[in-house]
This record gives structure tokens, sequence and C-alpha cells, in this order.
């Protein structure tokens, strides 16, 4: 018998952590100062696509890890979709974006072709990085994702650096980094909350609370509930959302993104999300009960954007046709990463200056 | 033929991040009190006055946010200069240094690269005790990715630096605090020149023994060289090998294959160093060149004391390095 209790969710809320997404939905908020203008159907149908995209490429690649296909580490976002989707509408193609190691949402919702993504997970000659970063780094210059990052936090920094270089060319693009409640405590995000708000540089800062750092809920670790509260210390405006509404993300960075080209400087976001699979491929998930899961899936973002779509008149039909698109879209970038050769052995010495 | 003129070690440098400024509107300064103050080694004086407060920025101590931003901003083409006060504080940002900035441009496919050059001063002699004397040039020679350059001379100084700036790479300068204020011949402002990063040089021709070294204990490896030749007439040919990483293997193994004798000298750590690293490489590519054991002289592995007699014990200076030269030459000076 194992001597180590599981919490539940009911236990956890009675500790004072009352942040959850279901079965109420939406507690989470504090009143957004901001408005949330509908989008059209035709936005939201694409916004769908990509979402359910990301989530049948990271559905493939969990699979090809528990087979042992893949070595290394594979950590998904299936649930955070909406953080990545209603973020990259709301941004420009030219805008820099960094994030963490759970990072392949970001890739393809910045317009990474999905064949590159699966391609660089499995170390291919045609994937993103020329096989040579994997799940952990995905890069897309040319779609502003400047690189996703292996260590927790490091990213943030890198975004702040990117969002002083736009401005001292006088240029009105901004940074996105986002990160997970886990990197709040590294000492490295402080140092640049100070910067960012004193420089008042054009930075977007995304948390994507999905409530566990890796295997340890939040809780266990964090004096603090309230996470979005920290970067008002250094001035830097800071709310909370619920992150698995593609909307409310769309509207949010929206929002801040404009107070960032306005020359409004930093904005701190916590989007409260739920990570449905493991950290990695094979995670134990005795931090969780399966219940607690089920009962987060009510929340899920493909369900409540599909929901939404329906609510506003797109048909049944409709929506198999863009689940059909995604099948094949998925069967194309699976086909084209795996009958993609490996790299050329020469490739193990290059790039490690650039010449 | 340029019109030399003598200048500081410290007014090479400030010459060459004036330069390169002027040249090229990307490269900009960060660090702490590199601003209004104009730095506490006094290297960015009067920058800030040029070039204004948007590209010569005073930090918090915040040292892995401020070198994390370097490589945001290299990463989308700009060319930042960070100053670190000590060198000894970059250890605070090992992560943004070795694991970030080091691999970024592997780890990319080489989709993105990192223009950036991080300096600052590093070295023993000043008594400033364990975490503000340390040299850490074997530490950033042994990783991947990083360029390690260690100039001695004013002359060197300038044109390292302003080649480190030009650099698509990353380029770890490291001064020496006991070499600001020496001085040597330099052309005039208005003369661009560079050194090329990777290319050693013999800065003393001599036929008994090879002495590879770099940076502050050039200088007192070439006093040594002097003492040396006038006391026991051994000819010491003093390579200065002002990169550390890429390393001029075929400048020293060209001075070995006239000498035959080879000693690594440098102030960081002996063990695991980039002396440990010459003279391996020395047996494994050129063992027939050498007619006697290779050498290496470091710092002893202990903490860098304050008291001067102890700190000027440890030193690996023109004390233990001509000590080391006569146990080398031990047959020579027995019979001299």
């Amino acid at each position: 018998m194992s001597v180590v209790k599981t919490i539940t969710s009911s236990q956890e809320r009675k500790r004072g952590w009352s942040i959850s997404l279901a079965p109420d939905l939406l507690p989470v908020e504090v009143p957004p100062p901001f408005d949330v203008p509908p989008l059209s159907v035709e936005v939201l149908q694409k916004m769908y696509h990509v979402m359910l995209l990301i989530r049948r490429v990271e559905e493939y690649l969990l699979d090809a890890a528990s087979e042992g296909r893949i070595g290394g580490a594979m950590h998904t976002a299936i649930g955070m979709e909406a953080n990545a989707v209603g973020a990259a509408f709301a941004t420009r193609p030219d805008d820099y974006v960094t994030c963490t190691y759970r990072g392949h949402h970001h890739a393809i919702a910045r317009g990474l072709d999905p064949g590159q993504v699966i391609a660089e997970v499995l170390g291919k000659a045609s994937g993103c990085a020329r096989g040579k970063g994997g799940s952990m780094h995905m890069v897309d210059p040319e779609h502003g994702l400047m690189g996703t990052n292996g260590v927790v936090a490091a990213q943030v920094p890198h975004a702040a650096g990117m969002a002083l270089a736009a401005r001292m060319r006088g240029e009105d693009r901004i940074a996105l980094t986002f990160f997970g409640d886990g990197a709040i405590y590294q000492g490295v995000m402080h140092e640049t909350f100070n910067i960012a708000a004193k420089w008042k540089l054009p930075v977007i800062f995304y948390m994507e609370n999905n409530k566990y750092s890796e295997m340890t809920p939040i809780w266990r670790t964090s004096a603090i509930e309230d996470l979005y509260t920290f970067p008002k210390v250094y001035g830097i405006e800071s709310i909370r959302i619920n992150g698995n509404d593609v909307e409310i993300v769309h509207a949010a960075v929206s929002w801040a993104a404009e107070r960032a080209r306005s020359g409004e400087g930093p904005t701190f976001i916590e989007a409260i999300t739920y990570r449905l699979a493991g950290h990695m491929a094979g995670d134990l998930e005795t931090y969780r009960t399966p219940e607690e899961r089920e009962h987060q899936r009510q929340a899920d973002p493909l369900l409540v954007l599909r929901q939404k779509l329906l609510d506003r008149n797109v048909t049944e039909e409709a929506l198999a046709r863009i689940e059909e698109a995604v099948a094949q879209d998925l069967a194309r970038a699976v086909e084209f990463a795996e009958t993609s050769p490996w790299p050329d052995i020469a490739e193990a010495y290059t790039d490690v200056f650039h010449l | 033929m340029v019109q030399m003129r003598k200048t500081t070690y410290l007014q090479a440098l400030n010459e060459a991040l004036r330069e390169e400024m002027r040249r090229d509107e990307r490269v900009f300064i960060m660090g702490e009190d590199v601003a209004y103050y104009g730095g506490l080694f006094r290297v960015t004086r009067n920058l800030l006055e040029e070039f204004g407060p948007q590209r010569v920025m005073d930090t918090p101590i915040s040292e892995q946010a401020f070198i994390g931003m370097a490589l945001g901003a290299a990463a989308v083409g700009m060319r930042p200069v960070v100053e670190i006060m000590y060198m000894d504080f970059t250890l605070v940002a090992a992560d943004q240094i070795f694991n970030q900035i080091g691999k970024y441009a592997y780890m990319t496919g080489g989709r993105v690269y990192l223009p950036l050059v991080i300096r600052g001063q590093q070295g023993g002699g000043k008594n400033y005790g364990s975490q503000h004397s340390q040299s850490l040039d074997s530490l950033y020679a042994h990783f991947p990715g990083l360029r390690v350059v260690a100039p001695a001379t004013p002359y060197d100084a300038k044109g390292l630096l302003k080649a480190a700036i030009r650099d698509d790479n990353p380029v770890v300068f490291l001064e020496h605090k006991m070499l600001y204020f020496t001085t040597g011949e330099v052309p005039p402002p208005d003369v661009d020149y560079t050194v090329p990063i990777g290319l050693a040089e013999v800065k003393r021709p001599g036929r008994d023994l090879t002495l590879v070294t770099y940076s502050y204990c050039l200088l007192e490896a070439l006093a040594a060289a002097e003492e040396l030749a006038e006391k026991y007439g051994i000819d010491v040919e003093v390579v200065d090998l002002r990169t550390v990483n890429p390393m001029d293997t075929e400048t020293i193994w060209a001075s070995v294959a006239r000498t035959g004798r080879l000693l690594a000298v440098h102030e960081s750590y002996a063990n695991c160093g980039v002396g440990a690293e010459i003279v391996a490489r020395a047996y494994e590519e050129v063992p027939h060149l050498l007619k006697a054991p290779a050498r290496r002289l470091g710092m002893p592995p202990v903490p860098i004391p304050v008291s001067r007699p102890l700190e000027q014990e440890i030193l690996p200076w023109k004390r233990h390095i001509m000590a080391t030269v006569l146990e080398m030459m031990h047959e020579r000076v027995a019979y001299a």
C-alpha cells in the first residue's frame, strides 16, 4: 500500500487553492481590463483547425515516444492549445516568440509546418533545426519563433533582449515569452521583470499555469497562490485569464500587444490552463487522480471552442470537414517526417559556430 | 608605415569600443556601472556622452538577465557587448553562457547565431581574494561554441576587441586587472586594424625552450625570459597564444620544432587547464619534436588568498616560471 496519499481536487481547494477550470469552468478570472469581443466564426474555425492539428500532432508524438520510436524527453501541451493559438492569432508574424521545452503547440501555432516539427522531433534532416535540436528546441525565425528552450525560465530574458533590439531599431515589433507556473521561482524571471519594467520594454510575459511544475502541484512548493501578483511588485500590468478559452486568450494578448506597441511597457498574463497529458511521455502521474484529470477534461479547450462554434450556428458537418482536413494534414506531416532522411553524419560537427 | 603612439591597455579597449560603435550602429553596451560611471575600471568612460543612454546602458546587478538579454538582442541582429565587472560573476549566469549562448547556433541547426561579446577583467595580483581574482579561461575553453580571447598588449587588446565585435559568434573577451595601466605601441585612432581571432604570435624569439602563455602571464614570462638569458644564458622563445579557443597549435608546434622543449603557463588552475590541453596535444600530435618532457604551470588547486605574501606564493608568475624553466633545463644549468 502506498504511503503517499493522493490529494484530490476538493482537498486541494480546502487548502485555499481555489483555482480550477472545471466543473464550474470559470472561477479564475480577475475582471479583465479589456473587452472580449466575439471573433468571427471564420477566424474561430481557423483556430479550431490549428488547435486540433496541434492536438493530433502531439498525440502522434506521445504514441511514438511511448512505443519507444522517439528517444529523449517528450513534453506535450495537450489541453493547453488555446494559449498558443489565441496568442499567435493576436500577434504579427514578425513579432518575436520564445518559449519552454513544452513548445510544439507554439511552433505550430506560429506557422511552422507540422511536418518539420515531427521531423525535428525524430531527428531528421528536414526538421526545423536539421535534427539537432529535437522536441525541446523548435525554431522558426521566419515566423518569429526564435527558440524553445530546455531550461526553465532561460528563454525569458531572451525575449526581453529581442524587445530591446526592436525598440533600439525603432520598430514596433514586440516579444512574447511563454513559460509555466514552475518558472516563477527562477531568479532570472524576477531579474527580467525588473529590467523590462524599468526600461518599459515591449514584451509580454505569458504564464501557462497548468497547475503542475513538472510532477509537483504548484501548491506544494509555492508560498503564494496568486502567481500573477508577483510582477505587480515591479510595476508590471498583470492579469489572470482563462487560458482554455481561445477568445479570451486572443483578447488578452491583443490588449497586451497594443500596450507594448504603444510604449506602455510589459504585461504579465497568468493563463489558467490544464495539462491533460503527463509532464512527459512515461509520466506515472502519481500526483493526481484519474478522476481529477477526467473532471478537468470538461474544460478541454477543444471542447470549449467546438461548443462555441456550434452555439454560433456552425454545423456539425462544417466541423467534421475541419476534422477531416486535420486528419489529412497530420497524415501528410507524418509521411513527410517519417520518409525524410537522417542528417548527413558530417552535420554532427557543423553549426557550432556561424562561419 | 603607420606612425605608432604609446597608449594604455585601458585606452586601447576604450578606443576599440568607440570606433566599433561609430562604425556599426548595431553595437551597444550593457553592464553594471558602464554608462554614467564609465565602468569600474573606466573601460567604457565617455561612451555615454557620445552614444547616449540608448546604446550605453547601466543594468541592475542581474547577470543572468542582461547576459540572457544580450543573447536575445544578438539573435535578432544586434551586436551587444556586455561588460562583467569581475569575470568571477559570470558564474552567476553560467546557464545563460554555457547552456544557452554556447549552444544556440548548434541547437537551432544554424538558423540563429549570436554575434555578441562578454568582456571583463579577471586575474590576481591586487589582493581581491577568492571571488574577485579567478582566471576562468580554462573553464570557458572547455565548452564548445565560445571563442575565448585573452590579449596581453594594448595593440592586441584593441585589435582583438574589434575583431570580437565583428565576429558573428559569441566571444568571451578576457582582460586582466594587472594589464589596464600597462602601455604599448598602438596605431592612432583613425587607423582601422584588427587582430585575427585564433592566431598566436611569437613575442620573443629564442632557441632553447618554447614558453606558451597569454594574458598578463605574458609580461611575467617576458621578464623571466630576460633574466634567464642574463643569468643563465637560457634563450626562451615566448609564444603569446592571444586566443585560447580556437587554439593556434600551428604556431606553437613551429616554435617547438625550433626549441624541442615546451612549457605552457597560465593563471587559471593547472588542473584540467589550458596548459594540460597544450601538453596533451603536443604528445598526441608532435611527440617527435620534444627533446624533454613538456610541462605546464598554472595556479595550484586552492582558492586565491588575500594576504599579499600568500597570493604572491601561488600566482604562477616570474619566480615560478624561472624555477620551472631551470628544472626543465637542468642539464644546461648544471654544466653552465
